[in-house]
């Protein structure tokens, strides 16, 4: 069998890291789900409590407090929303098989869910943080800008770890995988155990937000040099691993 | 030419084994695989789309592994049983998407060949999600055939289509296979594939229970021992009757009548009525007690 049959195909090259279809594809199936809308309530919550303290609260260490912490949680809250569905959400209805039966490499579909995945992390976490942190501490503040720059690397590294546990878990567990790891690892472990840190997307975002902001309320346990080279680490070998899983994507069928 | 290869392919899941040691080639025109559901028809399919590893065996398409193999996609086409398709693209963006990802020079053209192929012009600037499940049939197998692809796997294709739409995309895979295409196709339907397919593989409890021409297979079927609940004016005369004939391998009388098993299905229905009338018993009831697709797998797996 030859492909004589099928007609002349376009120079380009298949082995692209990004792919048009795939990425307008999944941000229509991300954005046009109705839990799209719940993307933009935790921020805006984030956004309300920032007005009303700094209308309210005189101390100033609150800045830092809240937009670390809260900020970061919802961040890594929305990387799972976002980065759990953009793979997960057609693994789950069983439509990933229509892109997977096209000899499109599964490398680039990775990178072009994750692109998007990132992308709307910071549309949704990162610029409000930013903007949380501008009403705080005013526009062109270390700390809203340290903050902002800290969340889009965080950004980076969930949606990697989440990609990730969607490629290798059932969309359930991969869900279970991404609360256990941002509430009792970052949220409970990393406060108990120093070296947690050293495994904690948000502690590298919080070191890239110091290394900017120099705020001890920031509570970074990590250099900005550590962080940063643990954050691409963690984020190469989540995407390999993200890719492998895809490459090898099993649908079960009946069972006699 | 030889286009799918299945050799000594067994696949498990745990301790229930799904397809056990099935070899087979697959080559040009239409073929069916038949078999019950739950035989493992779809367990097939996936391995020889690259979608399922075999646990044992080799499972070639054109001559190179299906499995880990995407690029197999530029000849080959899968339409999955399973209907899920992006239901918020209408249908010519769903099929121009794949056309895409294909890389073909111009999708929109193809797009619109396949689905003016499909009959689908009519719906096709309609949502997915707006689709009966015939019709979102129909926009999978256009986006499947939008690359003209050397091989086409269909899983129960005819599910959800009404019978107009049946025959349409019987007489498209027919003129496909016609062309020299490699069409594979799956159904727990003898009809379906009595009417399409001119090789069949029957899978019965995960293992390929028959092999070859349909009309061959259909005659193994045929010929196969029956059994018939026989009702008349005397049971007791009748059995005795009939227990002479060579047709017929065994009688019980029992309270709900004769129960009588004949090794030959049409010579035992045509002496059945000559013997009663011969006889002066009258025939209430025959009832083929053992007509169930199911039943019919049993036999030719066994023989």
């Amino acid at each position: 069998m030859t492909a004589g049959r099928s007609p002349e195909r376009t120079g380009q090259s298949m082995s692209g890291l990004l792919n048009g279809v795939v990425i307008r594809v999944t941000l229509r199936a991300t954005m046009n789900r109705k839990r799209a809308l719940l993307f933009a309530v935790p921020p805006l919550i984030l956004i309300g409590i920032s007005a009303l303290l700094h209308a309210t609260a005189n101390s100033p260490v609150w800045p830092p407090e809240v937009l670390g912490q809260v900020g970061y949680l919802i961040l890594a809250l929305t990387a799972l929303l976002i980065g759990g569905s953009v793979l997960g959400a057609e693994i789950d209805d069983g439509s990933i098989v229509h892109l997977l039966a096209t000899p499109v490499s599964r490398r680039s579909v990775i990178f072009s869910k994750y692109l998007v995945a990132v992308v709307l992390t910071i549309v949704f976490a990162a610029i409000p943080e930013y903007l949380a942190g501008a009403i705080a501490t005013g526009a062109s503040s270390k700390l809203a800008i340290g903050l902002f720059v800290g969340a889009i690397v965080g950004a980076f590294i969930y949606n990697a770890l989440f990609v990730m546990a969607t490629s290798i878990f059932s969309p359930g567990r991969a869900l279970a995988f991404g609360l256990l790891y941002i509430l009792a690892w970052e949220g409970l472990l990393s406060s108990l155990v120093p070296g947690v840190a050293l495994l904690s997307a948000e502690h590298y975002g919080l070191a890239v937000a110091n290394s900017i902001a120099h705020n001890s309320a920031l509570h970074a346990h990590l250099t900005v040099g550590t962080g940063v080279g643990m954050g691409i680490v963690v984020t190469a070998i989540a995407l390999v691993l993200s890719v492998n899983r895809l490459s090898a994507f099993s649908i079960k069928g009946d069972v006699a | 030419m030889t286009a799918i290869e299945l050799t000594g392919v067994s696949r498990w899941y745990g301790d229930v084994v799904a397809v056990n040691d099935i070899t087979m080639s697959i080559g040009p025109g239409v073929t069916g695989l038949l078999g019950p559901n739950g035989a493992g028809k779809t367990t097939i399919m996936h391995m020889i789309a690259g979608f399922l590893a075999p646990s044992r065996g080799e499972v070639t398409v054109a001559g190179h592994s299906s499995w880990r193999n995407p690029e197999m996609f530029r000849q080959v086409a899968l339409v999955p049983e399973r209907d899920s398709v992006y239901a918020f693209l209408t249908g010519t963006e769903f099929v121009i998407a794949t056309a895409k990802l294909h890389r073909l020079p111009d999708p929109e053209a193809a797009a619109r060949r396949a689905i003016e192929l499909l009959e689908m012009t009519e719906a096709q600037d309609r949502k997915i999600s707006t689709y009966s499940k015939g019709m979102r049939q129909r926009i999978k197998v256009a986006a499947a055939l939008v690359h003209d692809p050397e091989v086409v796997l269909l899983d129960e294709p005819f599910n959800g289509m009404d019978p107009r739409q049946r025959l349409h995309m019987m007489d498209l895979l027919h003129a496909q296979g016609e062309q020299g295409r490699v069409i594979v196709f799956s159904s727990h339907i003898l009809e379906e594939v009595q009417r399409l397919s001119g090789i069949i593989q029957v899978i019965v409890g995960g293992r390929l229970a028959a092999s070859g021409d349909f009309r061959a297979i259909r005659r193994l079927m045929t010929n196969r021992p029956h059994v018939f609940l026989v009702r008349s004016s005397d049971d007791r005369a009748l059995g005795s009757a009939l227990i002479g004939r060579p047709a017929v391998s065994a009688v019980e009388l029992t309270t709900h009548g004769l129960q009588v098993r004949a090794s030959d299905y049409g010579t035992f229905t045509r002496e059945v009525a000559g013997l009663s009338r011969d006889k002066g018993i009258r025939l209430t009831q025959v009832l083929p007690a053992d007509e169930s697709l199911e039943s019919v797998f049993t036999y030719l797996l066994a023989s």
